[in-house]
């Protein structure tokens, strides 16, 4: 099996995996408890702090674990606008192609009074900092912009973007899922407020995550019930995991450059093969783009079909057809690039891992060269496409 | 368990009855390339039984398994059986399908029934 789907999730590092045993073997006490064994287990939560905040450049104090991203993302937006309501400011500014986790929020803030402003990505799929400073009001409270997108791994400008809204006095949060563990953020330099990850992106566990707070700015909970972290987030803590986590994260950290290296030249090699299919195009940025992602469209064909035959192949990889999301519509992301939707239908998503070579990319070349050259055999779009019935887009 | 049956994963894998017929007297296209399905279904009929049908079809692999088991489904039947397919029938032929891919055998009985109206047009069997 060759995995290209590691934006969707990871393969726990064995450190990881080891870190969660050991800790659910040896520490399984109650961080809240007083006596010894609990003790242990909060000295291994607040070591893992510890480690996940140097990682990001972040003070342990402004590190809260929760169950993931989305939480995350939901506790972050939910902050920022309280404090923006207490001001009367109203308005936040996001972008067109966030993660549902930002989108749906924003659209649940929007039915309790708020207005959202959603910034275009543009063809490349990359916000301008210029028109984030434009559409910045008097009465905005939060900036939120993906530090790298999920699907087609394009790169934001973070920094100049936390620079503008630091001048202007706007909280700036950014949903660092895809970015975190694999290419440099530093919350200090990057000038961030709010930040979520996901231990699952970078080899570690599912269900576990992390919101980071620069100092100063008053979360409000999403679960109420207990005084663990600072009050912030009840719940017994999943020791084991946000010890994992630290660990996979560690690591991911140590091999950054290396594996950032080995995974442009893989990523390059694909982007190169799978252009020399006949009317296709690669989505979003050539270069300002995550190590290890790669997304294509080819007109003429559907995404889930491709999906299933490449299984067939042993290629795990992803698509933004709406097939694959069980609506009408394609992937938003898509969309926001520019792409129509006959065309988004399409696509193709390969998030390749470090364990990947170049005989693993070549094969997934000629994979999907064949795959695409079959279904295109015998679907009615592409005749239409190729009689000059219709005209090609791609 | 898997998202399809194996029914549906065999004529997906395999479909049957792909193509084009040149001389086919009763052709149906349903569906949108927006909406990222189009099924074409080309119709022989000869005596009023369909002697030969192929389709082509843009979709998902519930869409290119039900064109596929329509197809089989009225290979060699009389006209007056095939006015009667339904999407319920595809769609238990091939074990089930998912909630959400209903509209696929949805748009296979359509497709068929757009190429037999076009077939009655053409023979001047329109009622």
């Amino acid at each position: 099996m060759i995995y290209a789907d590691n934006a969707a999730t990871t393969k726990m590092s064995e450190a990881a995996i080891n870190t969660m045993v050991s800790v659910a073997n040896a520490n399984w006490g109650n961080p809240s408890s007083l006596y010894t064994h609990g003790q242990a287990a909060k000295e291994i939560l607040e070591k893992a702090r510890e480690d996940i905040a140097g990682v990001i450049g972040a003070a342990p104090r402004e590190i809260l674990f929760t169950s993931g991203g989305s939480e995350a993302d939901n506790q972050a937006l939910r902050s920022a606008a309280a404090l923006g309501r207490k001001k009367g400011k109203m308005h936040i500014i996001s972008t067109a192609f966030e993660h549902h986790a930002i989108l749906h929020t924003l659209e649940a803030l929007k039915k309790e009074g708020f207005e959202v402003t959603l910034l275009d990505v543009h063809e490349n799929g990359i916000v301008i900092p210029e028109e984030v400073d434009a559409a910045i009001r008097d009465d905005t409270c939060l900036v939120s912009v993906m530090y790298a997108n999920n699907e087609i791994g394009t790169i934001q400008p973070i920094r100049e973007i936390g620079n503008i809204c630091r001048k202007k006095n706007v909280l700036f949060h950014v949903d660092a899922v895809q970015a975190v563990g694999h290419i440099p953020v530093n919350v200090v330099d990057d000038n961030i407020d709010l930040l979520s990850a996901s231990a699952h992106k970078f080899h570690g566990p599912k269900g576990v995550g992390f919101l980071y707070t620069k100092k100063g700015i008053a979360l409000s909970n999403l679960i109420e019930g207990g005084a663990q972290e600072r009050g912030k987030r009840a719940g017994t803590e999943n020791v084991p995991g946000i010890a994992a986590m630290a660990a996979a994260l560690k690591e991911a950290d140590e091999k950054m450059k290396e594996n950032a290296l080995h995974l442009t030249k893989m990523r390059d090699r694909l982007i190169k093969g799978l252009g020399e299919i006949p009317h296709s195009a690669l989505n979003g940025d050539a270069h300002q783009r995550l190590p290890g992602n790669v997304n294509y469209c080819f007109e003429g064909i559907e995404g889930e079909s491709l999906l299933l035959l490449l299984d067939d192949k042993g290629i795990c990889a992803s698509s933004g057809s709406a097939c694959t999301s069980g609506s009408l519509d394609p992937s938003h992301v898509l969309l926001a690039i520019g792409r129509v939707h006959d065309v988004a239908h399409g696509s193709l998503r390969l998030s390749i891992g470090e364990d990947i070579n170049e005989s693993d990319v070549d094969y997934i070349i000629q994979s999907v060269k064949d795959v695409v050259n079959y279904l295109r055999g015998f679907s009615p779009v592409w005749r239409d496409l190729m009689s000059g019935k219709t005209e090609f887009i791609l | 368990m898997a998202l399809y049956s194996e029914k549906v994963m065999d004529h997906f894998r395999n479909p049957r009855n792909v193509g084009v017929i040149e001389d086919a007297n009763g052709i149906g296209e349903v569906g949108n390339a927006k909406c990222g399905d189009i099924m074409k279904m080309y119709l022989k009929i000869e005596d009023d039984i369909v002697k030969d049908v192929k389709f082509e079809t843009f979709g998902c692999g519930s869409a290119i398994a039900s064109s596929s088991m329509a197809t089989e489904l009225i290979k060699g039947q009389p006209v007056s059986e095939v006015e009667k397919l339904t999407n319920k029938a595809v769609a238990e032929a091939l074990d089930g399908l998912p909630d959400y891919k209903m509209h696929c055998s949805v748009l296979a009985e359509e497709a068929i029934q757009s190429a037999l109206e076009d077939y009655r047009k053409r023979s001047g069997k329109d009622i």
